[in-house]
């Protein structure tokens, strides 16, 4: 499966044509992809949070933004800018260290976790080994920033916010490994490339979504519970907190939470998708499209057609997933504290384990359908 | 020199300079939720050592044990019951403090002993397992290692009983250890919300 397009190597080639280095080369190419998928993933915030705003309202019955641009598209871009020129304000009873470094710590490791989000065979910044262990390590420091940024803020709510969020993400992330630990089992390598790939032979029918409902499902919830979205959203809980561990965040840090929160939903949302519905697969396998075309797979048409498919599938079936995220934050009620540690602890625990251990035993009497 | 080298040596520097410092400051810092989170600091960058030396899995591992389970629940207790009261001070403190700076020393001087003798170089760089170890680690975890592998969980499982078992001292009418019965206001304090009594 040693195809595709690979942007890398030729744009070192082009460079080496000019007289330059392979080592200059290679780092004048690395700064490249990591901007493009940062700049990728800040517009991906402005939509998300321009159709959190559109579809609350037409769930509520409302216009929503209007007036900034055709349907109220800049409406995103002007509240980033409003944002942005705020008064930076650190209470004065605040610890002033920690307040700063915790929005910083919280938004990171999300940003950082992009690296193993692949858009194509090769249109990914990295291919590392350990893949999506990289991301359930890196999601599990986001804790630290949030209790950081809870204590540091001298205020019982954000406090007792912060402490919410790291009981949260504790809980919830055991079941969230279990679940990934299942498709692992499946695909033999941790590598989100190979994930993908295992899942392409035919199309919509071998996307792990059908061979692993149960994961799908665990993985969904714990994943909205790791972004504190509603019905989850209890360390931000505004009835109760006032709004949890960002009460005393105005401006530029308090937009870092807002980021960082939209960058995880994002991420997650772009994870579903990989992990059980089949990445940047199209729902038919483009080798047939061209056997069908009597095209050649190795032709440039069909090279630049696959991966512009492969960006559009993934972002699609990525926002499809943040569409049902956010119509389920604008109609479900939130859950009680005690409620929340009780669905992860005794319902999605026993699940994900039980799930893991089905999927070995089919993995051992089926090994042509759940990888051998 | 080639570029890939010198990033590797700046990288080195600025990790090991980060896990020396933290350290220290995780030491000698007053406040122990400064500690706490520089505790973290220095976890990720020892993860970052591993990073440097191509073992991948064990610095995610790193990260995902010590500082996404261990340091969050350190800081997690540290906050429940953190309240704003001075220490006291200690009668005998210098002493305290000879004794554990003599203790270690000795440790120090024993990692320095074992750094010395031992001899680091493989034998062929090609010989490095590099992305492939994530495999081997779990062939030598279901084979040679076996055996520490399982007593190591089981050690975790008693360790999980006896937390239980503190926590949930309201199911039992005696005191394990004692067999007297058990302090009926203790069990009332721990059960009293939180921050109801601050300041």
């Amino acid at each position: 499966m040693e195809y595709g397009l690979d942007l890398e190597y030729s744009f070192n080639e082009f460079l080496k044509g000019f007289g330059l280095s392979s080592e200059i080369a290679h780092i004048i190419w690395l700064p490249l992809p990591m901007l493009l998928v940062l700049v990728a993933a800040v517009i991906g915030v402005l939509v998300t949070v321009w159709l959190e705003r559109k579809i609350s309202a037409a769930a509520q019955q409302r216009i929503g933004p209007e007036y900034a641009g055709a349907l109220g598209v800049l409406q995103p871009i002007a509240d980033g800018l409003k944002l942005l020129v705020k008064e930076d304000i650190i209470p004065a009873k605040a610890d002033g260290i920690l307040f700063t470094a915790g929005p910083i710590l919280v938004l990171v490791p999300v940003i950082l976790s992009w690296l193993i989000v692949p858009f194509g065979q090769n249109l990914l910044i990295s291919n590392v080994g350990i893949g999506i262990f990289l991301w359930i390590s890196l999601s599990s420091i986001q804790p630290i920033g949030l209790l950081m940024s809870g204590y540091a803020s001298n205020n019982k709510y954000s406090l007792l916010g912060g402490l919410r969020a790291a009981a949260q993400s504790i809980s919830y992330e055991i079941p969230l490994a279990l679940s990934v630990l299942a498709i692992v089992l499946m695909t033999n390598s941790l590598s989100t490339i190979d994930i993908v790939n295992q899942q392409s032979s035919a199309g919509i029918l071998s996307w792990n979504i059908w061979r692993q409902p149960v994961g799908f499902i665990v993985f969904w919830i714990c994943a909205l519970a790791e972004c504190e979205r509603l019905p989850f959203d209890l360390p931000e809980a505004e009835e109760e907190l006032v709004a949890g561990y960002q009460t005393e965040y105005a401006g530029m840090k308090f937009a870092l939470f807002y980021l960082g929160s939209y960058i995880n939903l994002i991420l997650s949302a772009l994870l579903v998708s990989i992990l059980y519905l089949g990445g940047w697969g199209f729902p038919i396998p483009v080798e047939l499209i061209a056997k069908f075309l009597n095209l050649p797979i190795n032709a440039p048409f069909i090279q630049v057609f696959t991966a512009s498919i492969g960006i559009v599938m993934t972002v699609l079936k990525a926002y499809l997933l943040v569409f049902i995220a956010i119509l389920l934050r604008w109609t479900t009620p939130r859950v009680r504290i005690d409620q929340l540690l009780d669905l992860g602890w005794k319902f999605l625990l026993p699940i994900s384990l039980a799930n893991l251990l089905i999927t070995a035993g089919l993995k051992l009497a089926f090994p042509q359908f759940f990888g051998g | 020199m080639s570029i890939a080298i010198t990033t590797q040596i700046i990288c080195f520097t600025i990790l090991s300079l980060v896990t020396l410092i933290g350290a220290l400051g995780v030491v000698l810092l007053e406040s122990i939720v400064y500690s706490a989170f520089l505790l973290g600091g220095v976890f990720m960058s020892v993860a970052g050592l591993y990073l440097l030396l191509n073992a991948s899995f064990v610095a995610a591992a790193q990260v995902l044990v010590y500082v996404g389970a261990v340091n969050v629940l350190i800081i997690f207790a540290i906050m429940l019951v953190n309240k704003k009261e001075d220490l006291k001070p200690i009668n005998d403190i210098k002493s305290r403090r000879i004794i554990s700076t003599s203790i270690c020393l000795t440790l120090l001087s024993l990692l320095i002993r074992v750094d010395l003798t031992n001899v680091w170089s493989l034998s062929s760089p090609q010989n490095s397992i590099g992305e492939e170890s994530t495999i081997r680690i779990g062939e030598h975890l279901f084979s040679d290692y076996l055996l520490p592998f399982e007593v190591a969980s089981v050690l975790l499982l008693m360790a999980m009983i006896g937390a239980i078992v503190l926590a949930r001292r309201d199911v039992m009418s005696k005191d394990i250890s004692t067999g007297l019965p058990v302090d009926q206001e203790l069990i009332e304090k721990s059960s009293e919300p939180l921050l109801t009594n601050k300041n």
